[in-house]
């Protein structure tokens, strides 16, 4: 896609919406909340367009959207370009803070193997936490200084964390609160809403052009989508966390991007790994 | 009711596409007057926390005109930010509802 001409278009998209917004609103009563049925169609919409892609391969990005592709994707995994950010996570994980504890002390199993059930929704707080919150919460708990969350010393992080966990499928809960339900919800929304002068939502991206080109890239799924955090870019030169990622989907459609980790990133990430829930951790990932 | 939001609608559209520049004019007090209705209309995006780069990019570009003395192309960038603005605030507001035309079901 041209940016100009994407530009173009999303400007008079905009102008034609301002145009029939009088006669189009509102639609009628809330329809229920029902995720059960939402991951399962969201699942049936990827098979269906995607009938050659297994369903545990939809987690490997713009890899999983042509064979060629596909191939350079196995080619990369021979010598992964995110094994020193690997390496670094792993030393960084058992080195314990000034206080004696490690990361460890913060999470169920030690840490290991547990990423598949991030973010959650804790019912104390009555919000969700994601993994990279939850280890900066783990820093401060032990008297430590919180990481950027969108350098590499969280993506290492995160990247140890997810390779324990590679293979495992994902298991994301919603439990019987409704605030739980809500934040399901808000995230549902944020990933449908458009936003941005280019006036794109993440589903135009991620539903509606996943395996077209935009620019150089080629354009990942969204099922599956964050079972590879975080990934190495060559474009980075570098590893990008979730929140890393996120904020530069949002300024590349011209949207002034939020903080990380401000309640609609962590919705769209609870939201976005739950219909993902049964498709496998691969993080980190690696990415042309 | 519904045709006057038909007129509206279009003018906004119109200023967002950049027509408004060519009407711009003026002294530094147009400048301060149209700077502040942009910031306003900004914050208020903000408030729906939907913002666009551009806006602000464009808020610079006022305020460097302005610092160099030339506050026709000053207050036109403040009218263009403004309209930004607004196109921001109408598209959050939209989306409000019109976001489930986009869900997979
Ligand atoms: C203008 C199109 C566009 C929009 C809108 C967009 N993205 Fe992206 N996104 C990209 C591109 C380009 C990439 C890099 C190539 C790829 O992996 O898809 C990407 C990558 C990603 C990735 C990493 C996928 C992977 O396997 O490497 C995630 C996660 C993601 N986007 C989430 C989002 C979310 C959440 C939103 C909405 C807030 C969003 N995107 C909106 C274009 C977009």
């Amino acid at each position: 896609m041209k940016l100009r001409y994407a530009i173009y278009l999303a400007s008079a998209a905009l102008a034609f919406g301002m145009l029939t917004l009088a006669s189009t609103l509102p639609s009628g009563a809330a329809d229920k909340v029902d995720p059960v049925a939402d991951a399962k169609a969201f699942k049936k919409f990827f098979t269906d367009k995607f009938p050659k892609v297994k369903l545990e391969d939809f987690v490997n990005g713009p890899y999983s959207m042509n064979e060629d592709l596909h191939r350079q994707w196995q080619e990369k995994e021979q010598f992964p370009p995110y094994e020193f950010s690997l390496e670094m996570g792993k030393e960084m994980f058992s080195k314990p803070f000034k206080n004696g504890k490690t990361y460890a002390d913060c999470f169920p199993n030690g840490g290991i193997g547990v990423r598949q059930n991030y973010p959650y929704f804790d019912e104390k707080e009555g919000k969700v936490i994601t993994l990279e919150l939850a280890l900066n919460r783990c820093r401060e708990a032990n008297g430590e200084a919180p990481y950027s969350y969108v350098k590499d010393e969280m993506a290492a992080l995160t990247a140890y964390m997810a390779f324990t966990s590679r293979g495992k499928p994902m298991d994301i809960k919603i439990p019987d609160d409704p605030r739980a339900l809500a934040a399901y919800e808000n995230g549902k929304e944020y990933f449908y809403t458009r936003r941005g002068q280019l006036n794109f939502s993440c589903a135009a991206c991620h539903v509606q052009s996943p395996g077209e080109r935009i620019r150089a890239e080629i354009l990942a799924p969204a099922l599956g989508i964050v079972n590879a955090m975080p990934i190495y870019r060559s474009e980075w030169s570098g590893m990008g966390t979730t929140s890393r990622r996120f904020t530069t989907c949002n300024s590349q459609i011209r949207g002034v991007p939020l903080n990380p980790q401000d309640d609609e990133y962590r919705n769209v990430e609870y939201y976005l790994s739950y219909v993902s829930n049964g498709l496998p951790i691969s993080g980190p990932g690696a990415r042309p | 009711m519904r045709n006057g939001m038909h007129k509206s609608a279009l003018v906004l559209a119109l200023l967002a596409a950049g027509a408004v520049s060519a009407l711009a004019a003026g002294s530094e007090d147009d400048f301060k007057a149209a700077y502040a209705a942009a910031e306003a209309a900004n914050k208020e995006a903000g408030k729906l926390r939907n913002q666009w780069t551009t806006t602000a990019n464009t808020l610079a570009a006022a305020k460097k005109a302005a610092d160099a003395g030339d506050f026709d192309k000053a207050t036109a960038a403040a009218k263009e930010a403004e309209a930004l603005a607004k196109a921001s605030i109408f598209q959050a507001t939209s989306e409000k509802t019109r976001w489930k035309d986009m869900e997979i079901r």
